[in-house]
């Protein structure tokens, strides 16, 4: 990816993570931890990778993408306003009462959310009836979908990678936000997941293990995922929870709290830096 | 009198369903390693191209539904009641009644009358389960032919339903020539103003038995048939309710959660009378043959025509 193309990844992402940030703040409450270690995947999906029409959300063609950490939603909700999907204003009003932008992803509501996610270990079943109607139609959309690694310690998610690999569904890519924070601890005090890499190998996957933050790393990934057939890809993206904002990075604390007045004023003023920055 | 056709409800399903994909080219049908069970295999062996097995996981089916529904598929998820919609449920919850998918489950191997498998797989509480979901259509028919109409009806319907299938061969009663399924509908069966009897799926029949024998008597019970548990036919419960004063209700299910508890939150708000619940009374089954346990939990016809009578004596 030449310079220019990275630069303005980097661009948006950041002003994805400041619309995390400003959601969360207003809300009082929501997951920026998460939020801001997926935003570069997300924004690489919107803004590369798929093939999608901020216009047109449901036609019937698109590539779809199913949020299956379905907290991180924030991130997710900016960088769908960014491209076009609904007005950025939307951010603000985040978890309001009569708001299009639910505390999780709501998919009768919101414009570009392909499936209602929210309940952890659901939205792979669902990325995998995406992939496998496209394949009954003989279709050739794809399918993507963000899991956390704590939601990873869910059963459900192993029964759809096994259903995944089983019904031949190439078309889907499974990226794991692989951040190493959840709810009470480090991944590796709480549930055990690890290592999660050999896990989606021993499923029959196409393992792909990156830096979940570089968009070269992330281009790579998914080139190699649409060249692979016969089995689904798992891309096991290594991130830092809280990525950007300096006191959240690596802090287990801000999984699912938001900024008071004085943090938020850091946190923007931090984005805001980055983004005065990269805007040269 | 109508030709009698003995067949388990889960038959009359996988032979409908079958014959509905023939036309219908968005059907696609899944099932949790019970094909053979629920009949989908019916279907399997006619459209194998949309049929997937998903193995024992059912979370993860009907997860899938969803997935497929919001493409624009008509996914029938298919299991056993008891994993379909207790091992599911916060997947039927969340994936599918929450974002409206028009996903169809199926629930076969439901009530008491699953037999020898016992309390584990003897479903008494999908109903329950299910009715506390918003949007969710829930179907309960009596017979083969109603079974036909009813799997028809849903997948014609546009949203989630839940349609509940049964392990035993039983005889219909309805007449394919004069028969009408009209989704939310009750459907009376019989006329009489003395009592009425409210049932649903499997003892309907034995209700009508029961009703057609008190007639000799001299007694006039008003059946009504109700297969949509959800949407309830107020209707008809609060007509019943205003001309005959007294109601039983029989679903071959936990007392708790099921017809008895719809019918009652109808009577409660519109027209309060007495109901007398016929059901499993919140206890857990046991292993036996369908036909015995069917008996020895009060839903063979003398038994419903002695509570009839009881009933009628509190008058």
């Amino acid at each position: 990816m030449n310079s220019t193309d990275t630069n303005q990844l980097k661009l948006l992402a950041t002003k994805a993570r400041k619309g995390a940030i400003i959601g969360t703040f207003n809300a009082k409450s929501g997951h920026p931890g998460g939020s801001l270690s997926a935003a570069d995947i997300f924004t690489y999906l919107y803004f590369k990778e798929m093939n999608v029409d901020p216009q047109n959300p449901s036609w019937a063609d698109r590539d779809r993408f199913v949020l299956s950490k379905g907290h991180c939603c924030p991130s997710l909700y900016a960088v769908l306003a960014l491209k076009g999907f609904f007005p950025m204003s939307e951010l603000e009003k985040l978890r309001h009462v009569g708001a299009m932008l639910q505390g999780h992803p709501d998919m009768k509501g919101t414009p570009g959310i392909d499936m209602s996610t929210g309940s952890l270990g659901q939205g792979i079943s669902a990325a995998c009836g995406m992939a496998l109607a496209a394949k009954i139609d003989n279709k050739d959309y794809r399918v993507y979908t963000v899991l956390g690694d704590g939601e990873c310690e869910e059963g459900q998610v192993w029964e759809a990678a096994m259903f995944a690999t089983h019904k031949g569904l190439d078309n889907l890519v499974v990226i794991v936000d692989y951040n190493g924070l959840q709810i009470d601890g480090t991944t590796a005090q709480v549930g055990g997941v690890e290592p999660i890499d050999t896990k989606f190998e021993s499923f029959g996957f196409n393992v792909i293990n990156i830096d979940g933050h570089n968009f070269d790393d992330i281009e790579k990934a998914l080139d190699n995922a649409k060249n692979t057939k016969g089995v689904p890809t798992a891309i096991i993206a290594k991130t830092v929870k809280g990525k950007g904002v300096s006191f959240m990075e690596n802090e287990v604390g801000w999984h699912g709290k938001a900024t008071n007045a004085e943090e938020f004023e850091i946190a923007i003023k931090e984005l805001d830096a980055q983004i005065k920055e990269l805007e040269g | 009198m109508a030709q009698i056709v003995t067949k388990a409800t889960r038959e009359s399903f996988g032979e409908a369903l079958c014959e509905l994909a023939k036309t219908n080219e968005d059907i696609v049908v899944l099932d949790a390693d019970l094909a053979a069970a629920t009949k989908t295999s019916i279907f399997q062996k006619s459209f194998p191209e949309r049929f997937r097995n998903c193995g024992i996981a059912e979370g993860n089916m009907i997860g899938v539904a969803a997935g497929l529904a919001s493409c624009g598929k008509v996914p029938v998820a298919a299991s056993f009641a008891m994993f379909a919609t207790g091992r599911a449920f916060e997947q039927i919850r969340n994936s599918v009644a929450y974002p409206e998918l028009n996903v169809k489950i199926a629930g076969s191997h439901a009530g008491i009358s699953t037999g020898e498998d016992g309390a584990t797989h003897q479903c008494l509480e999908d109903i329950g389960i299910m009715r506390t979901l918003p949007g969710m259509t829930i179907l309960n028919p009596a017979d083969h032919f109603e079974m036909i109409e009813a799997t028809k009806a849903a997948i014609n319907h546009q949203g989630p339903v839940y349609i509940r299938l049964g392990r035993l061969a039983i005889d219909s009663f309805n007449d394919p020539d004069n028969y009408t399924f009209e989704l939310g509908k009750g459907i009376t069966l019989h006329e009489g103003d003395d009592i009425t009897v409210i049932a649903t799926g499997l003892p309907v029949n034995e209700a009508r038995k029961a009703a057609e024998n008190l007639e000799k008597e001299g007694i006039n019970v008003r059946l009504i048939n109700i297969h949509t548990i959800k949407p309830i036919d107020r209707d008809i419960i609060i007509k019943a309710a205003k001309e005959t004063g007294r109601i039983i209700t029989i679903e071959e299910h936990n007392v708790i959660g099921g017809l008895a508890d719809a019918v009652c939150e109808v009577t409660s708000s519109e027209c309060p009378v007495p109901v007398r619940r016929i059901g499993v009374n919140d206890c857990f089954g046991y292993s036996g043959p369908a036909k015995e346990l069917l008996e020895i939990f009060g839903f063979n016809a003398p038994s419903i025509e002695k509570v009839i009578k009881e009933e009628l004596n509190k008058k």
